[in-house]
């Protein structure tokens, strides 16, 4: 016999007799629904994340241009930040060739306010190495698009057809020298979180 | 109502102060008290080192000493724990499914059935309070500070009874001290230095004793104090809610 | 069959304990991850709720495996993943060889698995001329030093910074004597980016897999798993049969679990969810049994496959902290490690269930309420009755049984004749004895409390 055929006999032999799945239903009525834009900063910000509330993607434009000098490599997945970041060029490139990429500034549809978490799809990311390789990045999601907790998140997001999707919550870490914590580990140094209110 | 006094072996051979604490602090409450003299130990040295094979002899031997009581008393939280956890009986397993629920810790006992809501003690001393951890994790006498969950402390509730009492706070509430039964032999080198940590946790906030609900534990700590030349004494909680019962 | 270990659980703790200092920092470092926990989890009421949910949900899967098992392999080749199935350790790394073989290349990057470990993949792979580099900082660490990770979340956290900073002066060439772990980790940083850039073949391991999709889970934070899975040309995933859940909404649970148990963070930095391989790219997974289908027999011990690695259970056991990983001498350490260790080798790791003294920690902080001290002694009644104990220790206790369950030859009055003084290890005043040698007997009083009832109330 296979091993496949091996495995699956021998866990049908010896799994217990059925049990029930349970309802997840009841822990989402401990979501708190109140304030979900000061829990998202608070824990974004705790969690090593630079918020900005804007109003407009202009914004986000100036806080760029004040943080990241010229002649850095800036990719975007925003059609309107074209003028300050390359949003089409990069898609062509092979993974490796974005290495050399400084700043990334993507779009998520999705935030989550109790760990700061946000969700981005592959088509979201341009490639999907994107939000990884990149020294640094930026996020801009709208600020009615937040929602309470991950049993929210999920029921938001379903079973998205996407190949690829990936909650990032804050900058790369680690504290596995001495429990040091150091930001900057393999990813991005640091994450800009845009929360957009649009009137 | 009558109660068994169970005895555990090693608080009867060393710890007679703590037996004879928790027999005057019952009858003083109004409760007729039994010891039945052919009583020996629960089983759980053997049990706890892999054995609980052998210890049949001593589940029938309870069995016999016991069933007849309307409650069980103890004063030790770990053999009581064994007691509901383990004692079993081929031939007379409704006995022993009775036994294992008249079982009570003795501070359980006091506030759970007796619900002693005061105590004529006086203790004018600083007393650390050693969260056993069978007694508080196995037969939830406390709160564990691992839940999320209101905290509650029947040993606590009846120590705030006693005048002139005051207890200390701990760095870790609720640390294991290291003893584990045959543990503290063969891991000889993490049992002493858990018991050492236990201990300086209670020296540094200012104990003058070490009580609990537990004399196994204490005894542990007691070993480690000696052998400092510490003054900080151990006493069994039996001691101090009777130390001056009128 | 199996051979014993040169040194057991209590032989290699005690060589812990030889430097005091150094067990005073490993117990407070992860004392202070234990306290982050529990800040983390008291902000949230439902937390007791939230571990019920989890160790149901996983109750449910053990019960419905083979099916879900099916229906993830289904999903998953219909999401244009290749599937392979593992009977065994060796199986899972011939399996990983071949793929890597056929890809024609002879290295790879790894991200943290700890199912890698118990494989010995790395091992395995360095005979057959393949270089592996482990991509998690931590590990990373310990494969320059030669070790194995002395805990499943926090792989070098029995190494002090200026044994990493010696490491890295000899290995990463930073200058001798820097030990500031902000330069240590950019040194790791620029080191292993090359080899991400590098590397064609990207091995991770699995968090949690969905059934219901066929996509896996894997959870880093410091996107060492991404950074080589993406680009690479080959993504191998190996996963244990047990990381089934069965629908993307329970990811919702187990990820506010995870981490908050594991580090007190709300979530990790990345968790990734794996569904199809990227345009060009191939995508494999590794499905390994390696004795978990014979623990799921084990009606005592089944629920230890619901263990979902957090550490938990090693931050707050009161020996891990006391004996360091490595004194369990198996991949996987501390509590969970010696519940499920037993079930692949009974001989070598009898030890590992007696090294605790059952104080029940683990199983409160567990996430998905494995009651792991309770495992513990059922595993040593299991031990001792498949004859893994010494001949010396069953006659003590064959000794004491007898003793015990006779009140004529216990109750021998006076002190000489009591049962006590001659056989607790606390009674024997004697340098050879354990007990005695760093703490005191307890004094022997004039009478025993039997005595003293038979004179007090015995006539009553």
């Amino acid at each position: 016999m296979s091993s496949r055929g091996k495995i699956l006999s021998a866990v049908r032999a010896n799994q217990p007799e059925l049990r029930a799945l349970p309802d997840v239903e009841p822990l989402k009525a401990y979501s708190s629904q109140e304030n979900l834009l000061g829990q998202l900063t608070t824990v974004a910000t705790n969690i090593g994340a630079k918020v900005y509330e804007i109003k407009n993607l202009d914004e986000v434009k100036t806080v760029i241009q004040n943080n990241f000098g010229s002649g850095k490599r800036l990719v975007s997945t925003l059609s309107e930040l074209g003028d300050i970041a390359d949003t089409n060029e990069y898609l062509s490139d092979l993974p490796v060739q974005l290495a050399d990429v400084e700043l990334a500034i993507l779009q998520s549809g999705l935030a989550v306010a109790e760990n700061g978490a946000i969700w981005i799809t592959e088509d979201q990311m341009g490639q999907r190495v994107l939000p990884f390789i990149t020294q640094h990045l930026a996020i801009v999601v709208k600020t009615k698009n937040i929602v309470a907790t991950m049993h929210d998140a999920y029921g938001s997001i379903g079973i998205t057809t996407q190949g690829f999707g990936a909650f990032i919550a804050g900058p790369s870490k680690t504290a596995d020298i001495e429990q040091s914590l150091v930001i900057g580990a393999h990813g991005p140094r640091s994450m800009s979180l845009f929360l957009l209110s649009e009137d | 109502m009558t109660v068994g006094l169970f005895i555990p072996c090693y608080i009867d051979q060393f710890y007679p102060g703590a037996a004879i604490a928790t027999l005057q602090l019952l009858e003083k409450l109004g409760v007729k008290v039994v010891y039945p003299p052919k009583q020996t130990c629960c089983g759980q040295p053997m049990a706890n080192s892999g054995y609980e094979h052998l210890t049949t002899g001593c589940n029938e031997l309870f069995i016999d000493n016991f069933s007849e009581f309307d409650y069980i008393v103890s004063p030790s939280g770990s053999c009581i724990l064994h007691i509901k956890d383990h004692l079993h009986s081929e031939g007379r397993e409704n006995e022993a499914a009775q036994v294992r629920r008249k079982v009570y810790e003795l501070t359980e006992f006091l506030t759970d059935v007796l619900k002693v809501d005061h105590l004529d003690a006086v203790f004018p001393y600083k007393v650390g309070l050693h969260q056993s951890c069978h007694g508080q994790r196995g037969l939830k006498i406390s709160q564990m500070t691992e839940l999320v969950a209101e905290p509650f402390s029947k040993p606590v509730q009846l120590l705030n009874m006693v005048k002139g009492i005051e207890l200390i706070p701990l760095s870790r509430q609720d640390e294991c001290c290291g003893f584990g039964g045959t543990f503290c032999v063969a891991e000889e080198a993490v049992s002493v230095k858990m018991g050492v940590d236990r201990v300086s946790d209670h020296l540094e906030h200012g104990a003058e004793y070490i009580t609990g609900a537990d004399m196994s534990c204490l005894m542990h700590m007691e070993g480690i104090l000696r052998r400092q030349g510490s003054k900080v004494k151990v006493l069994h909680i039996a001691e101090i809610l009777n130390s001056s019962v009128q | 069959m199996s051979t014993m270990p040169t040194k057991d659980h209590a032989e290699l703790a005690g060589q812990f304990n030889a430097d005091e200092n150094r067990v005073d920092w490993h117990d407070e470092t992860l004392w202070w991850i234990r306290q982050k926990r529990d800040k983390a989890v008291n902000q949230l009421p439902e937390w007791e709720l939230l571990r019920e949910t989890a160790s149901k949900i996983k109750e449910h899967v053990l019960s419905n495996l083979g099916n879900y098992l099916e229906a993830f392999e289904a999903n998953a080749l219909a999401n244009g993943v290749t599937v392979h199935w593992a009977a065994d350790a060796k199986e899972h790394n011939e399996i990983v060889h071949q793929i890597i073989k056929n890809h024609g290349v002879n290295r790879m990057v790894k991200s943290k698995s700890m199912l890698t470990e118990e494989c010995h993949l790395n091992e395995y792979l360095a005979e057959n001329g393949i270089e592996v580099i482990d991509s998690d900082l931590g590990e990373r660490i310990v494969q320059l030093a030669k070790e194995p990770p002395s805990h499943i979340v926090l792989p070098c956290i029995h190494k002090k910074k200026e044994e990493i900073g010696d490491l890295f002066h000899e290995h990463l060439g930073t200058p001798a004597g820097v030990s500031d772990p902000q330069i240590l980790t950019e040194t790791a940083r620029q080191h292993l980016r090359e080899v991400f850039l590098t590397r064609k073949i990207a091995l991770t391991g699995v968090n949690f897999a969905v059934a219901e999709t066929g996509e896996f889970v894997v959870c880093t934070n410091e996107g060492n798993a991404d950074m080589g899975a993406h680009l690479s040309e080959v993504h191998i995933a190996s996963m244990g049969i047990e990381k089934i859940i069965p629908k993307r909404e329970h990811l919702g649970v187990f990820l506010r679990l995870l981490t908050r148990s594991a580090t007190g963070q709300p979530i990790t930095t990345y968790s990734s969810h794996y569904k199809r391989p990227r345009s060009g790219q191939q995508m494999h997974i590794v499905i390994v049994d390696n004795g978990r289908s014979v623990q799921l027999g084990r009606k005592d011990f089944r629920n230890s496959l619901k263990c979902i690695r957090c550490g938990a259970c090693m931050n707050t056991c009161p020996v891990y902290r006391r004996s360091g990983g490595h004194s369990y001498h198996n991949a996987i350490s501390g509590p969970i490690g010696s519940i499920l260790a037993p079930n692949l080798d009974m001989e070598k790791y009898a030890d590992l269930p007696f090294a605790s003294t059952l104080c029940g920690s683990c199983s409160n902080v567990c996430p998905v309420k494995i009651d792991i001290h309770d495992q513990l002694y059922k595993w040593r009644q299991v031990i001792v009755k498949a004859g893994y104990t010494t001949k010396a220790k069953t006659a003590s206790m064959k000794m004491m049984q007898w003793t015990l369950s006779s009140p004529g030859i216990y109750h021998v009055a006076g002190k000489a004749g009591r049962m006590v003084m001659k056989y607790a290890p606390f009674a024997v005043n004697n340098a050879l004895n354990p007990w005695y040698k760093q703490r005191d007997m307890p004094k022997p009083p004039a009478e025993s409390f039997d005595e003293w009832y038979k004179k007090n109330r015995g006539k009553k």
